[in-house]
């Protein structure tokens, strides 16, 4: 009882009600009600050498794996195993959302071709015509962010080989010759840091918690390991991007990721599960296009509101 | 139990000094047992509230028609997670658990606020229900910041900020759809016409049927009436529907020039009471939500204390 107040109610409507509802500024809050265009007042030329269409398919991809994942761990809302997994879920998803808004957003400025045509006076923006808009082959994600949620197990999991793999290809993207990818980049970066630590921690956790917990985890990862190989995989785009200096080949960061993995592993007491890696279709695979049955159903979900008012305002 | 009688006669003075003072109790502080069990109800039921209220907005983060507002809500949704957290741990402090209260709300021993009951069929319900439901809920929170128990108030200065915020989230939200496509328009009128009625509930029975409302008011954890309260939304929210271009479905609201505030039509009590008593159109689905989330959860929990127990050894 040492704290004294002013309770005289006749302050109350002269204070505290004036300083909830007249206009505060909303610089401070992060979704601020006035932000409109994530790339506003950002110069968005394209380098020399880097070719816009390259430049611009190659910010598809690691949009549209940033979006789709945000996507999966969004799906945990209310859902999770406890309040503060909710409240992590929610900010990872949140973090690659945003990667996802300047990704496509680039996308758009480098090269307005790949972004859908909407009826004349349309107020639709092109990250969402990108992202509300496109048909499924014309998504560049890895199959990998887009397979069912499934359980905590297999979220941390998945979550995880992401994060190991995006880091590795956020660190590099950083010293981009694209001023906007490199700044994108940078602050992903301590993002998706934060990302791995938290699913490498809860792995590792589940991996050694109950026999339960542990069988659940093994499933997941058995399960997820099949469309790891395809992480790797070099999609014409990304070698061009990487020889102008813009982006980074995904081949060139196996190793790296590997012992990154190979040490939390060791540390869940879990083994690398001897299971052949998911083919394409005629080589085909996600960044290609060529995506999993379950994907058709999430862009059917994530997109049916915008589809049927494209001339609305949101 | 510990009775008023039982107690050294100062501890029961300090409390009613304290009280009269319109200064904190706090956690290690005597109270009077009523005075702890009716700061649980209260508590606890506004935790559960934050925690369900999140069902009937996630219900449209997957679906949200374009990414500033996916954004937007999933922060929010995020905020109401936070806020139960601070309320559950509020409520601790008066020696319950955050798994006894879960398991309080699953068995329905506790209750939430009965608006998340009712459904969101329409995108529009996420802007009417940040403008409506979060500004009825601001006008019953903001005088709670002044609330006698020292973590209850504290914990409401901050989540009184973080709803004015989303308020206005919704309210803008609400305006953007106005200024798009005769569609939009009419998905916001409907939805508020859905909304209105049960914003206006959010605030309780009448005073002449609300039971606790005098030993609260007493005991400075209530400070205004739900009839006060409710007129004060109304005041505020006439204006706003104007702004915004909407009419508010209730053919007898009109200005009273003699009382200086607005007269508004009579409330469906029985609805108001059915909706209470579990026979709402979403009852039992909120509850099933949160019972499968932490059911479906208690292998995790389990692990983290295995792992916890097994790290500590």
């Amino acid at each position: 009882m040492n704290q004294t107040h002013d309770a005289n109610p006749a302050h109350e409507a002269g204070s505290v009600y004036d300083g909830l509802l007249a206009g505060e500024a909303d610089g401070h809050w992060a979704f601020g009600t006035s932000f409109e265009d994530p790339l506003a007042g950002v110069d968005t030329t394209v380098p020399e050498g880097v070719d816009p269409g390259d430049l611009a398919g190659y910010c598809l991809m690691l949009g549209d794996d940033a979006l789709v994942l945000s996507h999966r761990l969004t799906e945990w809302c209310s859902n999770a195993p406890d309040l503060e997994e909710d409240v992590a879920l929610a900010n990872i998803a949140l973090d690659l959302l945003g990667q996802a808004r300047l990704l496509l957003a680039r996308a758009a400025a480098a090269d307005p071709a790949v972004v859908p045509a909407l009826p004349d006076g349309s107020p639709v923006p092109p990250e969402d015509a990108l992202a509300f808009f496109r048909d499924e082959p014309h998504f560049r994600n890895v199959r990998l962010v887009e397979a069912p949620t499934g359980d905590f197990a297999a979220t941390v999991t998945r979550l995880f080989l992401c994060a190991c793999w995006r880091l590795a290809l956020l660190e590099r993207l950083a010293t981009s010759r694209d001023q906007v990818l490199a700044a994108v980049a940078a602050k992903g970066v301590t993002e998706v840091t934060y990302h791995r630590d938290y699913a490498a921690r809860w792995l590792v956790t589940l991996a050694q918690g109950t026999e339960e917990s542990r069988r659940r985890t093994s499933t997941a990862l058995a399960s997820l390991w099949p469309a790891v190989d395809e992480l790797f995989g070099s999609h014409g785009v990304e070698p061009r991007m990487a020889a102008a200096g813009a982006g980074v080949d995904p081949a060139t960061v196996r190793a790296d990721v590997d012992a990154v993995v190979d040490q939390v592993l060791a540390a869940a007491g879990l083994e690398r599960p001897q299971v052949p890696a998911m083919s394409g279709v005629r080589d085909r695979t996600g960044r290609d296009g060529l995506h999993t049955e379950a994907f058709g159903h999430l862009l059917a979900e994530m997109q049916a509101v915008a589809r049927a008012h494209p001339m609305g305002m949101w | 139990m510990t009775t008023v009688d039982d107690v050294a006669p100062e501890l029961v003075e300090s409390f009613e000094t304290t009280i009269g003072h319109h200064d904190r109790i706090e956690p290690r502080d005597w109270m009077p047992e009523g005075y702890r069990r009716t700061l649980v109800r209260q508590i606890a039921q506004h935790a559960h509230s934050e925690i369900i209220g999140m069902q009937p907005e996630g219900n449209w983060l997957t679906r949200a028609p374009s990414l500033r507002r996916k954004a937007i809500l999933l922060a929010k949704v995020q905020d109401e997670a936070g806020h139960g957290l601070y309320l559950y741990s509020a409520c601790e402090t008066l020696g319950v658990s955050r798994q006894q209260l879960t398991e309080m709300l699953i068995s329905g021993a506790q209750k939430y606020s009965s608006i998340f009951n009712y459904p969101t069929p329409s995108w529009a319900d996420v802007g009417t229900i940040g403008w409506l439901v979060d500004g009825a809920a601001i006008c019953n929170q903001v005088p709670l910041c002044r609330t006698s128990y020292g973590p209850y108030g504290r914990a409401m200065i901050r989540i009184c900020k973080e709803e004015s915020f989303h308020q206005r989230q919704g309210y803008e939200l609400l305006m953007t759809m106005m200024r798009g496509t005769d569609e939009q328009r009419e998905m916001v009128q409907e939805s508020v016409d859905r909304f209105w009625w049960p914003a206006l509930m959010m605030f309780g029975p009448p005073d002449d049927d609300s039971p606790n409302t005098a030993q609260s008011m007493e005991w400075g954890i209530k400070r205004h009436t739900n009839d006060e309260l409710r007129q004060r939304f109304v005041d505020m929210s006439v204006p706003q529907a104007e702004a915004l271009g909407v009419t508010l479905p209730d053919p007898e609201l009109r200005w009273n020039e003699e009382r200086g505030a607005h007269d508004f039509g009579a409330i469906d009590w029985d609805e108001f009471w059915t909706v209470v008593k579990g026979g709402g159109p979403c009852n039992a689905q909120r509850i099933a939500h949160r019972k499968r989330a932490w059911d479906d959860g208690a292998w995790v929990r389990e692990a983290a204390t295995a792992f916890a127990r097994r790290s500590a050894s």
